[in-house]
């Protein structure tokens, strides 16, 4: 334990600045995800790109649909038919997800790279103990680790979550909801991972709960040192507890930024309709709504996915599909409007 | 589990047990019929009987049984005999008593009854998950469904299959009886082969008759829990497929299955019964079919009594350990 709680310590200490030195833990390259149904091919990631640093916190938000989930299923290899990984790498580390085999891809599951899963509450098996679900993830992972020091770690997991030893003799259905999503998060800080996506973790939780569970994962996080991808769709949540945000739209990252660009310099203009449908305080709670419907993946709009609903919808954004560029700063941008600008960093 | 509980199930096999002897001594009192008289006219019929003795006879015998005693007298009489587990005597094979019966009758159909039982629910519930499993070859899925088609043919027919074709055009297994003609009953190795040998096309009939509804209801509980969020989670902890199959999966596929293992019970007597008396075991099923076709009615009261008896006790015990496989279920 000294060991994390250095790290810990250490971590504290470093500062932003620090943070661009880190190493890079995550890299996702143009990952392609399509579901293929009777109603025909739903492309629902297209080419996403992303990186994180170690101990970076990221949020990633979008209307319901928009493939938050499909990504984060997409990271661990854990599409199912009738959806296909069609392109693209994941790498964590530095090992390449998509070249694992089989065997070695369970492998990486949970010890490179964990999951906290979006229904929690179901989450766990009903007829097994609690502690027997800690354990045999870690016996699935490592060899020759007595039984008692698996229990011991299993507990200081459960302990670290703030439950009390006593939950690994219990079964799911004498925990709360909020119980039950610290032992999937125990689970999923089990081996130390490098990265862990975080579902919707406290949308099933009531806010008291909700406040204390995200409490929970940003110090776990801290300890270990684990970049996190929380998925949500809360952008007060985000802007809380987050170093960055990624905003998704139809199945592409529409623009990655730092919490504060992202909330000060929207740079697409969905995210900017985003910050502005938050209701403000002066204002009193008035609420705009972003105009127009979230389209369906099947039959998406020519050119720029957005165009229905942008304010700053030009000509050619009807017929010409953006290209997801750097901006000077690091900051992703998908979007005509930026093209420019792009090209004369570039020159 | 309280003890409050464990008493309160014993109270109820008491109050099934009442009410069966209830049913099973008022019947045969409520019909004009009676089978003292019955059996000894048909006696009479064959011969070797004077018409006069006759009557001197049923009398002597109905006080014998006490059925000249007052109604309530002799109800009191029969509940009191059944608690000593007297379930009677009878008409046929006077002075044997049912329990006698019973007791000469019952290792058969027990031995025949549990390996059946077992091997179907195991081999059944096996198939059933496998077949919802979706990294299952193909095969297995056919071999599977092969059981569940089997499943529509009531047993005596599978039976009577079953002999057909294994035991008269492949003469693979003999067609009835307990052991071939000519050897003597030891305890010796060649003797159990032998003995089991002719026991193979019952248990054949007993297995194929009920495996097919395993397979089938399993399949539909798998594929439920298939799609339950910890079997997924299971899989986004790296967890073996062989571990989430068995710890996730089919643990949870399987507790519905307990539940319709002890509804079924009484099922798994009756296909028994016409089982055995079809292949001609000495079991309680030809007890019981040779007391109906020689009317003999305290045999056939006292028997289906010991089975209600039996299933009653047998799905109590499976309630009882049902805790031990759901821990969200618990008896106070
Ligand atoms: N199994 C599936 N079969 C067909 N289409 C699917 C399947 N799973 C997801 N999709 C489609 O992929 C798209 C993205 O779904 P995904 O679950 O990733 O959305 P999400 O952003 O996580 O939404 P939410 O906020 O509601 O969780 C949706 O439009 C959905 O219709
Ligand atoms: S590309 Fe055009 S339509 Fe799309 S968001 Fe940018 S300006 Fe709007
Ligand atoms: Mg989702």
């Amino acid at each position: 334990m000294t060991t994390t709680t250095q790290a810990a310590a250490t971590q504290a200490a470093t500062t932003q600045a620090a943070q661009s030195e880190r190493e890079t833990v995550l890299t996702v390259t143009d990952l392609v995800v399509s579901y293929y149904t009777d109603a025909g091919r739903a492309k629902a990631l297209d080419k996403v790109n992303l990186t994180l640093k170690a101990g970076e916190k990221i949020g990633l938000v979008g209307e319901s649909g928009s493939g938050k989930s499909t990504m984060a299923l997409a990271m661990m290899r854990m599409i199912k038919a009738p959806g296909r990984i069609e392109a693209g790498n994941v790498v964590v580390g530095d090992i390449d997800l998509m070249s694992l085999s089989d065997k070695d891809m369970l492998q990486a599951r949970l010890s490179q790279i964990a999951y906290i899963p979006q229904g929690a509450m179901n989450s766990l098996n009903p007829v097994t103990r609690i502690g027997s679900q800690l354990v045999d993830a870690m016996k699935a992972h490592t060899k020759d680790v007595s039984k008692e020091e698996m229990k011991e770690r299993a507990i200081a997991a459960l302990e670290s979550v703030e439950l009390k030893p006593e939950v690994f003799k219990m079964y799911a259905h004498e925990l709360s909801g909020g119980m039950k999503q610290r032992v999937c998060i125990a689970i999923g800080i089990l081996l130390e991972p490098k990265v862990i996506i975080a579902d919707e973790p406290t949308s099933a939780l009531d806010v008291v709960t909700q406040r204390q569970v995200m409490e929970t994962i940003n110090r776990i996080q801290e300890q270990i040192g684990a970049a996190v991808i929380l998925i949500g769709h809360d952008m007060g949540l985000m802007a809380q507890s987050m170093d960055k945000v990624a905003v998704m739209y139809a199945g592409r990252l529409v623009e990655v930024s730092t919490v504060r660009e992202m909330f000060t310099d929207p740079k697409h203009p969905y995210s900017q309709a985003l910050i502005r449908s938050l209701p403000k305080l002066e204002e009193k709670g008035v609420f705009e709504g972003i105009p127009g419907m979230a389209p369906s993946l099947l039959r998406l709009p020519n050119g720029c996915a957005f165009h229905p609903r942008c304010r700053d919808v030009m000509d050619h954004c009807k017929t010409t599909r953006p290209e997801n560029q750097v901006l000077t700063g690091g900051r992703r941008v998908t979007c005509h409007l930026y093209a420019e600008e792009n090209e004369k960093a570039v020159a | 589990m309280s003890l409050k509980y464990i008493g309160q199930r014993i109270l109820y096999l008491f109050l099934v047990v009442w009410a069966a002897s209830t049913i099973t001594f008022f019947i045969p009192r409520l019909s004009s019929r009676n089978p003292v008289r019955e059996r000894f006219a048909e006696l009479a019929r064959m011969g070797g009987f004077a018409p006069a003795d006759l009557e001197k006879i049923i009398a002597d015998y109905s006080r014998a049984f006490g059925l000249d005693k007052p109604l309530f007298q002799q109800y009191f009489d029969y509940l009191a005999g059944i608690a000593r587990f007297d379930l009677g005597v009878s008409l046929n094979l006077y002075p044997k008593t049912v329990a006698m019966l019973l007791w000469e009758s019952l290792p058969w159909t027990i031995g025949l009854l549990i390996v059946t039982t077992i091997l179907a629910f195991v081999i059944g519930n096996l198939l059933g998950a496998l077949s919802a499993w979706p990294q299952t070859p193909n095969w297995i899925r056919g071999f599977a469904t092969s059981f569940v088609m089997l499943q529509g043919v009531p047993p005596v027919l599978l039976a009577i299959l079953l002999i057909f074709f294994i035991g008269f055009k492949l003469k693979l297994a003999p067609l009835g009886g307990v052991y071939s003609i000519g050897t003597i009953p030891e305890f010796s190795l060649s003797f159990i082969l032998n003995l089991l040998w002719h026991q193979m096309l019952p248990a054949l009939a007993l297995i194929f008759g009920s495996l097919g509804g395993w397979v089938l209801s399993m399949r539909g509980m798998g594929v439920t829990i298939q799609g339950e969020d910890y079997v997924t989670y299971a899989e986004h902890k790296g967890l073996g497929a062989r571990t989430i199959f068995r710890d996730y999966y089919l643990r949870n596929a399987l507790l519905p299955q307990v539940t319709g293992f002890a509804l079924a019970l009484g099922n798994v007597v009756v296909n028994a019964i016409v089982v055995e008396s079809i292949f001609g075991l000495p079991g309680v099923g030809s007890v019981l079919f040779a007391a109906i076709r020689s009317n003999d009615f305290l045999v056939i009261y006292g028997i289906v009594l010991f089975i209600t008896m039996g299933v009653a006790t047998l799905m109590i015990i499976v309630e009882l350990l049902y805790p031990l496989l759901d821990p969200r279920i618990k008896h106070t």
